[in-house]
């Protein structure tokens, strides 16, 4: 009833198409959406939030259109990606006027209930410009979360934060979604993803590139052809051992090094430890000539 | 008033405008105002022509219009410049009550920091309580209710709000109004200065060039106009992505 349905979804501005085509449906749990800068996750999480409309297309959330009815954020939160809030307020005072702008029958306890779950009380009488960066994203959450919605959409919640608040704020999310909500989060960086969500849906250039189970396409990405460069203290010797291997493709010595080809990431860096101390190499330096995400992300579409 | 939506938006936007340094804007025209009345006052004790043409021509076409441009695109211009509108309008508050709560936000500051000035400025020029002094304070008021729904408007439809707002100003009421008389049944600057002259009764010195009745009606009209337009503006106010 409350999942997020997208059908045939495209929008474009002017020439420029940011979102192609997309079919995809959201459910219960907590789901990544996962792309380079410029893929057009902003565009779909505006659309979905009802914040901009499809050019074209079917979008809904829990059956009704996000478009033109504010109606939806009874049953939905959003935390958008600028961090622009009324800093004059207190945490309490954010959330509080969050519960009244909901019309909510006791306004009062439901911001100090929002406030429990991001763990916030201890500095909710502070106002929010003292506060750090992942204090306000979790302001901005519990500020989302006070209704009690059962979707909600984080646009790039993780920006900027410390490693230690990203952890908090990753339980927190998974915390929401064991209560059967919906959990929609945009970001660009890989490992955020990993740690979060079971289920990604990768856009890349406006397309859906990958979908499903996150496990499954990090094996994808993990599997995949990769380019190293080895610097060893002798390199023919090596580069002659490993033409032999099955998971490399090809070898090519070059004035910096061999370029090794490998059609199996994961193989290849178990071996070529192995391999080198049987023979008595040094190795001196591995490096992964294309760990870009952009090349991860390429490889997704291509497959 | 509109009920805990209204209340609350009306509150925190009070909040937020007196609390950005732009607040001290607005008491500077106003302030103006008072000082020029008390030196001409001062230089000038028996002259009867200067007070309409300073409390009608400097503060009607100067005073109010300027104050009134920089509070009615602070009240919401400021959020949708910089995305925090997007909080506001994340949740299932009527687009009519975000509009009203920030429009009577607006009138009201308006009439603060400029209806009351000019009512001590006419109590100062003319010695009392006179009918200039009453004409212009009711002028400044509707003034106010007038001005505020048109800036309001264009802080909806564009984020280049003040310019927009100095060019209708300046072109439009300054040089066209003037020009051609036309022009002048289209302008918020007349519809004051004809109400103010309803009471006042002195049209040459207000330069007043509208009757009572058409100005009302003229400007109830592009009030409510205003209006309509700001709310459907802002029921489809919309995020740009990350792709351009």
């Amino acid at each position: 009833m409350t999942a997020i349905e997208l059908r045939n979804v495209s929008r474009w501005y002017g020439n420029v198409v940011a979102v192609n085509d997309i079919t995809m449906t959201i459910g219960p749990g907590v789901t990544g959406l996962l792309g380079p800068n410029g893929a057009g996750k902003s565009t779909l999480l505006h659309m979905i939030a009802g914040f901009l409309p499809p050019s074209r297309g079917e979008l809904t959330v829990g059956g009704t259109a996000s478009w033109h009815n504010p109606g939806i954020y009874r049953t939905l939160g959003l935390v958008p990606e600028r961090d622009s809030v009324y800093a004059f307020l207190t945490g309490e005072e954010f959330v509080r006027t969050s519960a009244r702008l909901h019309k909510l029958p006791d306004p009062d306890a439901a911001a100090r209930r929002a406030i429990a779950i991001v763990e916030m009380a201890g500095a909710q009488d502070r106002k929010i410009s003292t506060y750090s960066k992942g204090m306000r994203q979790r302001i901005r959450v519990a500020g989302a979360l006070v209704h009690d919605p059962q979707v909600l959409l984080l646009d790039e919640p993780f920006n900027g934060m410390d490693p230690r608040q990203r952890l908090h704020m990753m339980d927190l999310l998974h915390g929401l979604a064991e209560q059967g909500r919906t959990i929609l989060f945009s970001s660009h960086i890989l490992e955020e993803v990993e740690r979060v969500s079971g289920t990604i849906q990768v856009i890349v250039a406006g397309r859906l590139a990958a979908s499903g189970d996150f496990r499954a396409i990090r094996r994808l990405m993990t599997s995949r052809p990769h380019v190293f460069l080895v610097r060893t203290s002798d390199d023919r010797k090596l580069g002659a051992t490993l033409i032999g291997r099955p998971a490399v493709t090809g070898v090519e010595v070059t004035d910096h090094g061999l370029s090794v080809q490998a059609s199996d990431y994961g193989t290849f860096t178990r071996e070529i430890a192995t391999l080198s101390r049987d023979q008595g190499i040094a190795l001196r330096e591995l490096l992964p000539e294309d760990e870009s995400l952009e090349s991860v992300f390429a490889y997704l579409v291509e497959t | 008033m509109f009920g805990v939506q209204g209340r609350t938006i009306a509150s925190v936007t009070l909040r937020a405008t007196m609390g950005r340094k732009r607040a001290l804007l607005f008491a500077i025209p106003p302030l103006i105002l008072i000082v020029v009345t008390l030196l001409i006052k001062a230089s000038h004790p028996n002259d009867p022509s200067w007070p309409g043409q300073v409390l009608g021509i400097f503060g009607f076409s100067v005073v109010l219009p300027l104050t009134a441009l920089i509070i009615g695109t602070s009240v919401l211009g400021a959020e949708v410049d910089d995305g925090s509108i997007v909080q506001l309008l994340a949740t299932p508050v009527p687009r009519s009550v975000v509009i009203a709560s920030k429009y009577v936000i607006a009138v009201a500051l308006t009439m603060v920091f400029v209806a009351v000035p000019e009512l001590l400025a006419g109590l100062i020029a003319t010695g009392g309580a006179t009918k200039l002094a009453i004409g212009v304070f009711v002028g400044a008021l509707a003034g106010s209710a007038m001005y505020n729904a048109v800036f309001v408007m264009i802080s909806v439809l564009t984020t280049r709000a003040i310019a927009f707002g100095l060019v209708y100003l300046l072109v439009w009421e300054g040089l066209l109004g003037n020009l051609v008389s036309g022009a002048r049944l289209l302008s918020v600057g007349q519809y004051s200065l004809g109400i103010a002259n309803a009471i006042a009764h002195d049209a040459t010195a207000l330069n007043a060039g509208l009757s009572a009745g058409t100005a009302i009606v003229m400007g109830a009209i592009v009030t409510a106009i205003a209006l309509v337009i700001g709310t459907r503006g802002l029921a489809s106010f919309s995020l740009k992505g990350d792709a351009v």
